[in-house]
């Protein structure tokens, strides 16, 4: 299958602190991938470097056929890239409404495609004109995927969307994302892996600025030693 | 029973709160009256001088302490173009009269938005991100303005001309209003309003507030945030050379030393307001000019005590200001 995003040994400092050790990995075209890993294992640290937020200091990232190793940022989500960060990005002091306008090409909206994120995410509608400070931590959740996917992207960096979120909320963002990846290639990174079982086809794991895993969810969803091995999972979180 | 604040108006009754406090003290309407315009009209320019940097502060997190050295070039180039067109100043005609008020305001605003793209490019854009440097560079740059100042226009005072028009008062009963400060006054209310439209209504503005709460996010939604500071930071410049051209005239004397003078009240300004926040240097701007004319009044010796008091009162009440711009 093609890669539509593809790591090649790719190192990243954050100041003093050497934190990828030449991540390596492709994220096939189409469907939800899931990069797993414990907290400081270099899973957030990685969707930032694709963004180019941080910069890689050695290796290669390459979209589709570009290589966006030493791009800026703007130019980076340009190509078609999204990215949801850990803490959601969401403007405070904007309306529902104006974080979606912003992130619409051309500031105007397409009317189908916002149907149908209404239809996948009914509170987005129903506080479309209040400040987005005043939602609840699923709600700006949601805003922060609305705005993700108000552009027809190719790909989105998903970072942990169901840090602190309620476990009703989090099975309806398994069937928004169920529904987002029929369109749209998702590379996620998740500590969830009930979250991440549920959807995910494709899977890596990190563990200390290294992916020590590759393989099909499905795989690694059998093998309850594996999962001991790489997440520390317990008997019952299996 | 509670009184909900917000539902009355919240903080933007302190101006109004301020005003009744300070009628009880002057005791007599006619000069709580004149001293109230004089400090909205205050107010107004220096919000003027305040909102660009507000901006820069909120949108770039830079600490530009070279601000004022815009509000001097504004009341010096104003100066002399007031200066050279003497004739249309004095003349019968209220056309020649705006002409040459405008011309002045006109030249200090064209100079800080071009200046301010020079001071962005050469003296700030090496020191983002870096918050001691950026302090004592933009201080150094505005000691070289400053010397700047003295070498082309001397350490002489120097007289500004009003506009005829604009001369005298209005006299309603007791109360005399001077038409200089009603014109400040009602010029301020343009660019604020101006400023509103921009912020509230067009992408630019959303651009410019999303910008300010958080930069990156704005950057991973495709935007080049780098070409957004600079036009800010030329915006800023610019209203800082504009309210300087009105305090020239306001003052009716300058001296090399405007910029540093007023600089205290607008760092206040800043701080009460809210960074990033127009509505926040609006209000704040209002309460340090009323503030500033009513103990200038009463108590003169602590006119400008009042307002670091002030500042202090609403720091421990709302630390970070009183309408500050909504950060995630």
């Amino acid at each position: 299958m093609t890669a539509i995003l593809r790591l090649d040994d790719v190192h990243t400092d954050i100041g003093q602190y050497h934190v990828l050790h030449g991540v390596s990995f492709d994220v096939p075209e189409g469907g939800v991938h899931v990069l797993l890993g414990r907290n400081g294992a270099g899973k957030t640290t990685t969707l930032r470097t694709v963004m180019g937020l941080w910069r890689a200091k050695k290796g290669a990232i390459v979209f589709r056929h570009h290589d966006i190793t030493a791009m800026k940022t703007p130019d980076i989500a340009r190509l078609g890239i999204a990215y949801v960060p850990e803490n959601m990005g969401i403007f405070g002091g904007l309306t529902v409404e104006e974080n979606m306008r912003l992130a619409a090409a051309t500031g105007t909206f397409d009317k189908d495609r916002l149907a149908r994120i209404f239809s996948i995410f009914p509170a987005m509608e129903k506080f479309w004109t209040n400040q987005a400070y005043a939602l609840s931590g699923g709600q700006k959740q949601m805003l922060a995927i609305s705005r993700a996917i108000i552009e027809k992207r190719d790909l989105i960096l998903i970072d942990e969307p169901t840090k602190g979120l309620a476990p009703s909320i989090i099975r309806n963002m398994i069937d928004a994302f169920r529904e987002i990846g029929k369109e749209t290639t998702i590379l996620l990174v998740e500590q969830n892996f009930h979250f991440a079982k549920a959807l995910g086809r494709g899977v890596g794991v990190i563990e200390d600025g290294r992916i020590v895993h590759k393989g099909q969810m499905a795989d690694l969803a059998a093998d309850a030693d594996l999962q001991t091995r790489l997440l520390s999972l317990t008997a019952e979180a299996h | 029973m509670g009184i909900n604040l917000d539902r009355i108006g919240g903080v933007y009754l302190l101006p109004v709160i301020l005003a009744l406090i300070a009628f009880v003290f002057i005791g007599q309407f006619s000069s709580w009256a004149t001293l109230t315009v004089a400090g909205l009209s205050m107010g107004m320019m220096i919000f003027l001088m305040a909102s660009g940097l507000s901006l820069i502060f909120g949108l770039m997190d830079v600490l530009n302490f070279g601000h004022s050295a815009f509000v001097s070039f504004g009341a010096f180039i104003a100066a002399t173009v007031l200066a050279a067109l003497g004739a249309w100043l004095a003349a019968d005609s209220a056309l020649l009269n705006m002409a040459a008020l405008f011309a002045a305001i006109g030249a200090a605003t064209a100079f800080g938005a071009v200046a301010g793209w020079a001071f962005e490019r050469v003296i700030v854009k090496p020191v983002y991100k870096d918050h001691l440097r950026q302090i004592l560079i933009t201080m150094g740059a505005l000691i070289v303005a400053e010397q700047l100042i003295l070498a082309i226009w001397g350490g002489v005072p120097i007289q500004v001309q009003r506009p005829a028009i604009l001369t005298g008062s209005i006299i309603l009963g007791d109360v005399s209003i001077e038409i200089y400060r009603v014109f400040a006054f009602l010029l301020g209310l343009a660019v604020y309003a101006a400023l509103y439209l921009v912020l509230n209504r067009t992408r630019l503005g959303l651009l410019i507030r999303a910008g300010v709460e958080n930069r990156e996010m704005v950057e991973a939604l495709g935007f080049r945030i780098d070409r957004l500071f600079v036009g800010v930071f030329m915006a800023g410049s610019a209203l800082a050379a504009m309210g300087g051209s009105m305090w020239a005239g306001y003052q009716g004397l300058i001296t090399p030393a405007i910029g540093g003078e007023l600089m205290i009240l607008v760092f206040i300004v800043v701080i009460i307001g809210g960074l990033g926040s127009i509505q926040g240097s609006l209000l704040g701007a209002i309460l340090v000019g009323l503030m500033a004319n009513y103990v200038a009044f009463l108590a003169p010796k602590l006119s400008l005590a009042s307002n670091m008091l002030l500042m202090m009162a609403i720091l421990l009440w709302r630390p970070w200001g009183l309408k500050p711009a909504v950060k995630g």
